[in-house]
């Protein structure tokens, strides 16, 4: 019906007639991407899922239902629940050194001075380079033989050769070591995201409390880091899922070692899922992160939304 | 005389504390930089003093990189992934932020927050199901499964940035196209595309960077040394079981670094806007 009672049209124009309604166009301009993102992480995370629960290794694929099993062997294994708890160190102790050099940093680059462009580029750096590139770097700043520390203490005479440290052989410095570097690299982010907080508080924001008598740690505290709170809980999502998802920096730096102290969920799960082959375990180790994640981004999203009201 | 001592204390507290943060950031990359130029037997000799020259700088490191390493090949690569990549992207994504921004109410809303969590999904989750499809279409150890995969980052990522491009630019300006005889779609193409001109180069970058940043996809699907993008390459392939060429390691990275050090510093604040702009309003 509709068709008779519409002028006779070409197709051309009636394709164009199509475009003209709003969630027509819409949806034939989103479509492309959400296709994409559909086949491309949503099914294979399904397949992930579907790993966890079967028997699937890369020697014998079968898609052999075991349950839970996969999971209830991975939890009575001791190296395992030495992994998470690896993992959350990891995040929260570099996370919080990356957030407080970051305010501090922020504080710093707020004021002007002379250079304060370059300096801004420069602290950019550990950010903006390739983790990998940057670890490799470190790997050779905490050189066995020929670290650079090293050479700087045993110069000063605070230890001697023999003594000097081995950063990546000992268990608790080679931790230390890798909550330095991601520390190291997200706090630079830290600091942008401080300023661009600190930046849109509005300035008579500031000269009312000034007027009304507050000072710099009041000022601080009680009006500038709650206001600029919801763009620090973005910053900080970023931060703790992917630091808490990374194997790039424990991959390259200490290989999960010395015996396991640096181990952390990625690199475990990439061990056991790719490199000894055992697909269904490797997968099931990887979900263990998926719970903390939602709980983390949730929290925040919810947290961000009230503030909003 | 006692403020002016405060005063010069204060000053010198605060270029104290600026020098400390740029040391801390930057040293890494000045070791990067003296390591490379550094003759072999001025490096392994842990009497010289490591912070300057003891011998004459030698450019061996980055000959041996260019001509007895697959390096140039490396470069080669990334820029092929990376150019492929982009041009997926930007089809994609911004057409689709542009709609996201565009859409009104709840569903328009909840539609962006689940592209915003897609980015978060990380690859440590993905690799082991993406391996088996990339297997699956007889792309292993080939860089063209990085063309397939990488996008599954770039495109939330930059569907989100330009979300938040479009939402700053005033509807008005399409509805004035319409107005004077434009279709939705040619106002799309005609008035709000050329507008948005400087965001796109913001995506086009920002993915660009992205892809040579990554590291976990391309360890898990390429391992053969030709088809490998140079970050992964300078990382793995320079070290010959326990030997580590630290000059060429430190060349390679080097090279490396330098155009996503550049590109982020020139187009930092429009990240920033991007990536918080979307979600604080």
């Amino acid at each position: 019906m509709v068709a008779i009672a519409e002028p006779i049209a070409k197709p051309a124009s009636r394709f164009r007639f199509l475009f003209d309604r709003r969630e027509v166009l819409g949806s034939f301009l989103m479509a492309p991407a959400i296709l994409y993102v559909l086949l491309l992480v949503g099914l294979p995370f399904l397949l992930a899922v579907y790993y966890s629960v079967s028997a699937y290794t890369l020697y014998n694929p079968t898609w052999r239902f075991v349950g839970l099993e996969n999971f209830e062997q991975i939890v009575q294994n001791p190296v395992f629940l030495r992994t998470l708890g690896n993992t959350f160190l990891f995040t929260f102790a570099s996370n919080f050194l990356g957030l407080v050099m970051g305010k501090f940093g922020a504080f710093l680059l707020l004021q002007p001075f002379p250079g304060r462009k370059i300096v801004r580029a420069l602290v950019i750096l550990p950010w903006a380079v390739p983790i990998a590139l940057a670890t490799i770097a470190w790997e050779w700043i905490f050189d066995s033989l020929y670290s650079v520390i090293n050479w700087t203490l045993i110069a000063a005479g605070i230890v001697t050769r023999p003594d000097a440290p081995n950063w990546l052989g000992s268990p608790s410095l080679a931790m230390l070591c890798i909550i330095i570097i991601n520390a190291w690299r997200f706090f630079p982010f830290a600091i942008v995201i401080f300023l661009a907080g600190i930046t849109a508080v509005p300035q008579d924001v500031i000269d009312a409390a000034t007027v009304d008598g507050a000072g710099f740690w009041r000022k601080n505290y009680q009006i500038i880091v709650p206001m600029i709170l919801p763009i620090v809980a973005i910053g900080l999502i970023f931060g703790i899922v992917f630091t808490f998802t990374d194997l790039s920096i424990v991959f390259l730096l200490t290989n999960g070692g010395p015996a396991g102290a640096t181990s952390v969920l990625g690199f475990e799960g990439f061990q056991v899922g790719i490199a000894s082959g055992d697909v269904s375990h490797g997968a099931a180790i990887s979900l263990f992160m998926l719970p903390v994640l939602l709980i983390v981004v949730i929290g925040m999203l919810r947290f961000i939304r009230q503030r909003e009201i | 005389m006692q403020r002016i001592i405060a005063l010069t204390a204060r000053r010198t507290s605060f270029y104290f504390a600026i020098a400390f943060f740029v040391f801390v950031c930057a040293f890494p990359f000045y070791w990067m930089l003296i390591t490379s130029f550094k003759a072999n037997s001025d490096l392994y000799n842990v009497t010289n003093i490591p912070f300057w020259f003891t011998e004459a700088p030698t450019l061996e490191h980055f000959r041996y990189l260019f001509e007895q390493t697959l390096f140039g090949r490396w470069l080669l690569n990334s820029f092929t992934i990376g150019v492929c990549v982009v041009a997926i992207t930007v089809v994609t994504a911004v057409p689709a932020g542009y709609s996201l921004a565009r859409m009104t109410g709840r569903s328009g809303e909840a539609l962006g927050i689940g592209i915003f969590l897609t980015y978060l999904v990380p690859p440590s989750l993905l690799f082991l199901p993406l391996s088996r499809i990339v297997a699956d279409l007889g792309l292993q150890n080939s860089m063209w499964s990085l063309v397939l995969v990488y996008p599954t980052f770039t495109i939330p990522f930059c569907t989100w940035l330009s979300m938040g491009f479009f939402k700053a630019m005033p509807p008005e300006i399409e509805e004035a196209a319409i107005v004077d005889g434009c279709s939705l779609f040619g106002a799309f193409i005609r008035m709000t595309i050329p507008l948005s001109l400087p965001a796109i180069l913001t995506v086009v970058i920002f993915t660009f960077t992205l892809t040579l940043q990554e590291f976990v996809y391309a360890l898990t699907f390429v391992s053969s040394s030709s088809q490998k993008p140079v970050t992964l390459g300078v990382a793995t392939d320079l070290i010959r079981g326990d030997v580590f060429y630290w000059g060429e390691l430190m060349a390679g990275a080097l090279i490396a670094s330098i155009p996503v050090a550049i590109a982020y510093n020139i187009f930092l604040d429009r990240f920033i806007s991007g990536i918080t702009g979307g979600a604080v309003k």
